[in-house]
């Protein structure tokens, strides 16, 4: 039997309810293991709450009325609120914040069983692709210590903004965390640290309790070690929560989807061309590969800027080539035409809406307030300016600018036009194709500091994550090997509206025939 | 519309926005409680307190008033309109944005139509749109500090904004007084003025006859009409002091302090000018089926307007008396069943326009609480139109029923009918003694006997001077004890001395 | 058309935030190097192109499976006007700097 902490959930849910070990026993494991963290993944951890929890399982377990995850650990991004654990945001302004109440995923996720390890670190209000935005320190990647040929270690971000949940997952201090993906912050992080993750359709998984950043955008989502992981994750996580998310969207479910989840097409047994039948009415499924996407240069608002790093560039072909084994259809003819417009089009809505939901934060109701202050406008001022970090300050000025009396039209309304027509240029290529497959980022995870002072370089980076997150398409990242410096490269697979099945189902057949997604970096 | 009335050879320019307070049970975007007057913040709920994590969800029956108030002025309801962030910081606005609607609010145009004594008048609207209100900010009792509270956060609020069509202080307390009608007797607003559930801005600008709009000031939270003519009243006075002395006017907010009676300038909201509105990322657009509205027009009740036009084509009223008997519900149904039960509709509006008002105003009461039922006004009314008695003597049976508090008067108030309103009205006919004398012979007989104590005026009349008669029905009606029918004292009289 | 040192000034008002002379700079120049990667989609000519507000704009028509949509897309959802909130002031104003009887405390409010 392998270590409890090298199991998926798959395999924990299944040995608890064989009682081949406790819920107990499994959090004990996980909260050792959180104690020697060496990678700053965690802000906050209760075990006096974790192991009630488990305890409460364990109890669940033996009356036969668990819960189908029943005394499955799992630790949550910050930006999730919790009765039980402090909520920060990674930010200063919410240092100590109890929230009155768990959000909805959470909640969500306790009914299903899981238990609470504890909250995960991440860049400031999620604003950030390299976790080195956090006012409570830089997470590190796991596979750092690989990382240099010549023998030194050296310190790798683990991507932004769900690092500390893609650490955890990576070092083995969780089993799965949950994360959230505003324009790449579940996936890139994935990636990153060579674990798996979905971001769902906007509005499958309720609002309610993430701490707002771009309400247009943010979608909460999975991060694990396998696609069939997180298919059992996100049937827990979403669901319409009608009462309370004007935005959570109102749908019907299939009958497999009742029974199964998001499971229901990883079951059906294909033989060994499982992707032959996948697509539309039995036919072959057809993956269509973004051409530009996969240059050496690729256009972007500065004029141009080096495409794939060729290592990563080789690693998606290969797993493209896979998935044609697997009995897939390979069209590389589908374009996305404004996918680099993306980037300016992203940073202004995303920045537009952040200014707003952040100035709920104004020392009044909870949070920080200035020490010292002359009068009201002062203790506004001199709270907000101590209680935000530099990245989150830069996109409130960005936001007020792009919406302020006269900019409107030139800057924010031209944004949610680009916005439409990249989700235009989607709808044309899902007419060619079921599933799109690029890389998830231009390159491997980079050093700690090395983008540190260059915002507009991160913001770069994030090209290939963006386009989906503006269209509000379904879309997650897979591990597809590693690059030159020892350090994973992601694939990214994105799918139409409501087909997160569909994405799992082809992360699982490629998982099914390959072990990138159960490589453990070394000395973990 | 007739000629302008000026102020000292200007013309006087007022429009108006008025926040109505919605009657729901619930906040606008939260489920907790808009009832007013409960302990600081403990109705403010997560949402209203914009804790991290929260969200808006709408309210079904603020949609429902705003629909109402459209149907009642004759607006458009939009098929579709969308929620907008009204961003500015201030403490008593938790998320740091208030949420309203800003390019396409839910109702669009209508009007407002009322008389200014017996002139018609009509107010056009802009718009009227959904947003949420803010909390209050107490500053007693705490040294240098300000105390926040938030309750009346998130409560749902319908701001009318109105074209610049008034002209007179007296026509604008004449068109909020008709606004406050109308989201009272449609019900969606309580009208409660003190607890600030209807609130009153007036811009107000001044000019010389054919001249442009002139620069306006706003006056910002007339919570009371007697203000509010004091405040336009001031507010126009200083405008044209200012402009008659050579300065202009600058673009203000101001209030009005009721203990001096003047206006002066707010402290300007640094930045106030920019409030970077953008449309809510976390509510889609508000659709409204036509189906929905037709359901809502189906159950609304009968609009004031639409009932004076009926008093008039079915109880042949002057449009005046129609408009005077819709003020309120009540005013308007005790009109109806007095009339139906008298079949006088004109005297009965009279009656109810006069002397029942007259009384109500009196003790400060009204419709609901008149101690005379409709059914005994009816029964009364009766008894004049069939001689039984005079107007005069009307008067007193009226006073009697008002003042009495006798077990039958009750009775007849609890309304035991048409006939039990007539038996008790005549009971006080009978008890007052004030039965006109009909009875020709009696009269005959007090006649002669003044006619023979009378001689002299009896020669003069005779000899021409037509106003001895006078000198002989004086003593004719003070001997029948003011019963005899006067008309029916004439004719006897010229028979005997022809 | 890039941003000076007074976009900056109104901009931090407007935002209740403040900024040192050095780092206002520095601020000055990042943003002006994000403005450049703005200005290509700018020039992009998008007459005729309905903003899109809500990703769930985009998404109506694609599956009978989404309620509360209409033609043009995601529609507003209503509830009933029911109160269902209890007072839990104490746990509401657990995190919160400054309270006394019940009220929040900030510094004096000047109309």
């Amino acid at each position: 039997m392998a270590d409890l902490h090298d199991m998926t959930v798959a395999q924990l849910a299944a040995g608890l309810q064989k009682k081949d070990f406790s819920a107990v026993e499994v959090a004990t494991r996980f909260l050792a293991r959180m104690g020697r963290d060496q990678h700053n993944a965690f802000l906050d951890i209760n075990s006096e709450v974790t192991l009630a929890q488990a305890q409460a399982s364990d109890a669940k377990i033996a009356a036969g009325t668990s819960g189908p995850l029943e005394g499955v650990p799992i630790a949550h991004k910050d930006i999730f609120v919790t009765k039980d654990f402090a909520t920060t945001a990674g930010s200063k302004i919410l240092k100590d914040y109890r929230s009155p109440f768990d959000a909805t995923v959470v909640a969500k996720l306790r009914e299903a069983g899981m238990v609470t390890l504890g909250k995960l670190n991440c860049d400031e209000f999620a604003m950030g692709s390299a976790n080195e935005n956090s006012a409570y320190g830089a997470v590190t990647n796991p596979w750092s210590f690989i990382a240099d040929p010549k023998g030194q270690i050296k310190n790798y971000v683990p991507g932004g903004s769900s690092g500390g949940s893609a650490a955890a997952v990576a070092a083995r201090l969780a089993p799965a965390a949950t994360g959230t993906d505003t324009g790449g912050s579940i996936r890139q992080p994935a990636a990153f640290c060579g674990i798996t993750g979905i971001k769902p359709t906007y509005g499958r998984a309720s609002r309610y309790g993430m701490v707002a950043f771009a309400s247009s955008l943010d979608q909460a989502g999975p991060m694990a070690r396998s696609a069939e992981d997180c298919a059992l994750l996100l049937s827990a996580m979403c669901g319409p929560d009608l009462d309370r998310d004007s935005t959570s969207l109102n749908l019907a479910q299939t009958e497999d989807e009742k029974k199964f989840g998001f499971s229901h097409l990883l079951r059906i047994d294909h033989g060994d061309k499982p992707l032959a039948k996948a697509g539309k009415d039995g036919r072959p499924l057809r993956i269509g590969v973004p051409q530009q996407w996969l240059t050496n240069q690729i256009g972007n608002p500065r004029g141009v800027m080096d495409g794939c790093e060729s290592n990563v560039r080789e690693r998606i072909w290969e797993a493209v080539t896979k998935l044609a084994y697997l009995g897939a259809e390979i069209s590389s003819l589908i374009s996305l035409p404004n996918a680099q417009l993306s980037i300016p089009a992203y940073y202004i809505v995303c920045a537009a809406e952040a200014s707003s939901n952040l100035s709920r934060f104004d020392g009044v109701k909870f949070g920080h307030r200035a020490k010292e202050f002359s009068d009201l406008a002062d203790m506004y001022q001199r709270t907000r300016s101590e209680g935000f970090g530099d990245e989150v300050k830069r996109r409130i000025i960005i936001g007020s600018y792009v919406l302020s009396h006269g900019y409107y039209d030139a800057y924010y309304l031209q944004a949610q036009k680009i916005r439409r027509m990249i989700a235009e240029d989607f709808q044309k290529a899902f007419e060619s194709c079921d599933v799109i497959a690029g890389p998830v980022a231009p390159t491997t995870a980079w050093k700690l500091g090395d983008k540190a002072d260059d915002p507009v370089a991160n913001y770069l980076a994030d090209i290939f994550t963006l386009p989906a997150s503006l269209a509000g398409l379904p879309c997650m990242s897979i591990p597809v090997g590693l690059g030159d410096m020892g350090m994973p490269v992601g694939m990214q697979l994105i799918g139409n509206y409501l087909q997160e099945a569909q994405l799992l189902n082809v992360a699982h057949r490629f998982q099914q025939v390959t072990d990138f997604h159960s490589a453990k970096p070394e000395g973990v | 519309m007739s000629a302008a009335k000026l102020v000292h050879g200007y013309e006087v320019v007022i429009g108006f926005e008025t926040h109505a307070q919605l009657s729901t049970q619930s906040k606008i975007f939260s489920r907790a409680s808009i009832a007013f007057g409960a302990e600081p913040n403990t109705q403010a709920c997560a949402v209203d307190l914009a804790l991290p994590g929260t969200l808006p969800v709408m309210n079904k029956g603020a949609v429902e008033r705003a629909i109402e108030l459209g149907l009642a002025l004759g607006s458009h309801i939009a098929e579709r309109s969308v929620f907008a962030r009204k961003n500015y910081f201030y403490p008593d606005l938790p998320k740091g944005y208030q949420i309203s609607q800003f390019e396409i609010p839910v109702v669009q145009g209508g009007a407002v139509s009322f008389f200014l004594g017996d002139e018609k008048k009509n107010v056009r609207l802009v718009r009227a749109h959904l947003e949420e209100d803010a909390g209050k900010s107490l500053h007693e009792d705490f040294i240098g500090q300000s105390g926040i509270d938030l309750n009346r956060a998130g409560t749902p609020l319908l701001e009318i904004v109105t074209e610049p069509d008034m002209r007179s202080s007296e026509e604008a307390v004449a068109y909020a007084k008709e606004l406050h009608k109308i989201v009272t007797w449609v019900g969606i607003c309580d009208g409660n003025m003190q607890e600030g559930s209807f609130r009153c801005d007036a811009n107000v600008s001044v000019r010389k006859p054919g001249a442009p709009l002139g620069t306006r000031r706003e006056i910002k939270n007339l919570n009371s009409f007697k203000f509010m003519q004091q405040a336009i009243d001031y507010e126009v006075r200083w405008q044209i002091e200012q402009i008659e002395d050579g300065h202009s006017i600058q673009q203000a907010t101001v209030l009005f302090n009721p203990d001096t009676g003047e206006t002066r300038a707010m402290r300007t909201k640094e930045d106030a000018a920019d409030y970077r509105y953008f449309p809510d990322p976390d509510l889609p657009p508000l659709v409204i089926s036509r189906e929905w509205v037709e359901r809502v027009r189906s159950e609304m009740a009968e609009l004031p307007r639409v009932m004076a036009e009926r008093f008039v084509t079915q109880y042949g009223l002057p449009e005046y008396d129609a408009t005077t008997l819709t003020q309120s519900k009540a005013m308007a149904a005790y009109f109806e069943e007095t009339a139906k039960a008298c079949g006088q509709s004109k005297l009965a509006s009279n009656w109810i326009m006069g002397e029942v008002s007259r009384r109500l105003n009196a003790s400060e009461m009204t419709f609901e609480q008149t101690p005379v039922s409709a059914a005994q006004l009816a029964a009364l009314i009766g008894r004049i139109t069939d001689n039984t008695i005079s107007n005069n003597a009307a008067r007193q049976v009226f006073d009697a029923l008002w003042t009495s508090t006798s077990n039958d008067v009750t009775v007849a108030i609890t309304g035991v009918g048409a006939v039990g309103a007539v038996s008790e009205v005549d009971a006080v006919i009978e008890a007052k003694g004030l039965r006109q004398m009909n009875d020709t012979s009696a009269l005959e007989a007090i006649i002669d006997e003044v006619l023979a104590a009378n001689p002299k005026n009896v020669e003069e009349f005779r000899a021409g001077n037509a106003k001895a008669l006078n000198g002989l029905v004086g003593p004719i009606m003070k001997a029948s004890k003011g019963k005899a029918n006067p008309a029916q004292v004439n004719a006897l009289l010229l028979k005997k001395l022809g | 058309m890039s941003l000076t040192s007074h976009d900056i000034d109104r901009l931090a008002r407007l935002s209740r935030l403040q900024f040192e002379p050095p780092a206002a700079e520095r601020l000055l120049g990042q943003l002006n190097g994000f403005f450049e990667i703005v200005e290509q989609m700018r020039a992009v000519d998008t007459s005729g192109v309905v903003p899109m507000a809500h990703p769930v704009d985009a998404m109506h028509g694609l599956t009978a499976a989404i309620g509360d949509t209409d033609a043009l897309g995601m529609t507003l959802r209503l509830r009933e006007d029911v109160v269902s909130e209890p007072n839990q002031r104490e746990a509401n104003q657990r995190s919160a700097p400054a309270v006394e009887r019940g009220l929040f405390l900030v510094p004096k409010v000047i109309e």
